[in-house]
């Protein structure tokens, strides 16, 4: 069984957003950049796919030279190989850029099972392994919390509003982890040193043939701004009759919410 | 010729879901706007055309087909790629439930077009384009985009938008039609649902959350937020520290690497505001804080802060509530 693993290198969540002097992007220069915890999820799963039905496990970034440090991540944690497809102008692509480049290297790769994390932390767009299910032409199943994979197809359980789907289907086939699938293993000291020597292999996007409509970006981005800031609120005093008779009274007279 | 307003109608159970009628009373304010009509389609088994109608539909499309009796990716985007194909519209626009954010990347990605994903403004510039806000970094910021091919495609976040009240006046015309779908290309298809796992009321539908975080100090106290969220007809949620704890399921979980959720009224016991929480939760309208620490970030954010013993404050809250709604 071939698995591709699609991981996205992202800021930390703890950073605090600046917007760039551009007025139109998020300043990322004093930002720590980790691997979207979400494609942990689907790292993970792959492995645990091949340790069942054996296999290779490929991860496959694209962007920036930095987005190596985060395939090795995924390299220590298990995964046998990795493939970034270099290309400074893919941090900020568009879903159908990204998707298109990513869609290349899996039709290479031919994999049966290809996992992304349900969205990358961010741009939260969670569109991009969509744009590579349409363009191999293979089912997607997104948001999974359980899934199953034998040799002829899988079974999977979806996350959706107040319930899960049960979606089956055959291989290959795209699926997106979201948290709950399984808990990411640590990468071993022993993994941290087995992936200094394992391959990330460097793919330039015009060895993969991408046409100049394919990465053309199909959404401006207008202005970036951060959410005004909240007007200062009121602190209740007094004993917990008192402050919840107090609180109530403000949701209904003030609020009126309640 | 391009014009007017495709809106995608979700059904669950037989009933159009209330973030589908957000989105369609949301294109009428545009379809107003642009002069132009809005056509709804619906895929379901009901014919829920007249309430369509009501919101603002001119036209219904009821598609129809054995294809579409389970919800499916693949032939959910086949059908609305059709669809786009004989109305030309303009803009199309969904909800973003688990399902349009399933789907409708797909279909825009065969359609080879830019959709604005989980947008909580909408609106008409320069005389017929479409733009839109949409919360990045999880609602830390706020990225104002514009699709710059046709069809421009937007899903709406659900709970934003509102839905205006039915006009018995208006109706839509209303027609069937069977999409050309291929078995060969259903290659994944819901076959059941496991409910019980879920709330009775899904989080990022609930007006009213009540969320619980380290201060709870343990999963044998959750039950004090779910008799007050089930007082006040809400949904209960949870930190990322308590269900790393292992407390509570992460579908409870509110933040960065949790649900993004925008109720009319957020009340947070025991949660100490990091940023990646409060970046999931900060479009709520009114945000409650009860927490013992007075110096604990979300009480920066909260509209009204009780500082005084959760455990005291929120039975006290249950019971006064109680005591108002059996009035």
């Amino acid at each position: 069984m071939k698995i591709a693993v699609c991981v996205k290198y992202v800021p930390d969540t703890a950073i605090r957003v600046k917007v760039a002097a551009d007025g139109k992007s998020v300043d990322l220069s004093d930002a720590a950049f980790v691997v979207n915890p979400y494609d942990e999820f689907a790292v993970e799963e792959a492995l645990q796919i091949k340790e069942k039905l054996g296999g290779e496990v490929v991860v496959i970034g694209a962007g920036s030279e930095k987005a190596t440090a985060g395939l090795r991540t995924c390299l220590a944690m298990g995964a046998d190989r990795a493939i970034l497809i270099q290309d400074d102008t893919l941090d900020a692509a568009d879903s159908l850029a990204v998707g298109s480049a990513l869609a290349r290297v899996c039709r290479e790769l031919a994999p049966d099972v290809i996992l992304f994390g349900k969205h990358a932390i961010g741009i939260d767009n969670g569109q991009v392994p969509a744009v590579v299910a349409e363009i191999l032409d293979v089912p997607q199943v997104s948001v999974v919390v359980k899934l199953e994979v034998r040799a002829d197809g899988f079974k999977a359980e979806r996350e959706i509003e107040g319930a899960r789907e049960v979606v089956e289907g055959s291989l290959p086939a795209v699926f997106t982890a979201q948290k709950g699938l399984n808990n990411p293993r640590y990468a071993s000291l022993k993994g941290i040193m087995a992936a200094k020597k394992k391959p990330i292999e460097a793919r330039s996007a015009a060895s993969l043939g991408l046409s100049a409509d394919e990465l053309a970006s199909r959404l401006s981005i207008e202005q970036v701004t951060l959410p005004p800031p909240r007007p200062p609120g009121k602190i209740l005093t007094g004993d917990a009759a008192e402050s919840a008779g107090q609180l109530i009274r403000l949701l209904r007279e003030e609020a009126k919410i309640i | 010729m391009t014009q007017g307003i495709l809106v995608f109608i979700e059904e669950r159970q037989g009933t159009v879901k209330k973030s589908s009628l957000e989105a369609l009373c949301a294109a009428r304010g545009l379809a107003d706007t642009l002069k132009e009509p809005v056509t709804a389609l619906y895929i379901g088994s009901a014919d829920p055309s007249a309430q369509l109608g009501q919101h603002g539909a001119d036209r219904v499309i009821l598609a129809r087909h054995d294809l579409l009796a389970a919800y499916s990716a693949e032939a959910f985007a086949s059908t609305l790629v059709e669809i786009c194909g004989r109305v030309s519209p303009r803009i199309v626009l969904g909800a973003a439930t688990a399902m349009g954010r399933d789907f409708l990347p797909r279909a825009a990605a065969r359609l080879r077009t830019g959709l604005a994903q989980d947008c909580t403004e909408v609106r008409i510039v320069e005389g017929n384009r479409l733009e839109c806000l949409r919360p990045i970094y999880a609602g830390k910021a706020l990225a104002r985009v514009r699709p710059l091919s046709a069809p421009a495609m937007a899903t709406l976040r659900p709970n934003v938008f509102s839905v205006t009240d039915p006009d018995a006046i208006r109706a839509a015309t209303v027609e069937e039609f069977a999409p050309s779908l291929e078995p060969s290309k259903v290659r994944a298809r819901t076959v059941g649902t496991v409910s019980g796992a879920g709330q009775k009321i899904e989080l990022t539908e609930a007006s009213i959350i009540v969320s619980g975080g380290r201060g709870m100090k343990g999963p044998e106290n959750f039950p004090i937020l779910q008799e007050l969220a089930d007082a006040l007809g809400g949904a209960m949620g949870a930190s990322r520290a308590a269900v790393d704890a292992g407390w509570i399921d992460h579908q409870h979980q509110v933040g960065q690497t949790g649900k993004t959720v925008s109720p009319t009224l957020y009340i947070a016991c025991g949660i100490s505001g990091a940023v990646q929480h409060l970046a999931g939760m900060s479009s709520s309208k009114y945000v409650v804080a009860i927490n013992k620490d007075p110096e604990a970030p979300i009480f920066k954010i909260a509209d009204y802060g009780v500082v005084g013993d959760l455990f005291a404050v929120v039975p006290e809250l249950t019971q006064q509530i109680k005591k108002l709604k059996s009035r």
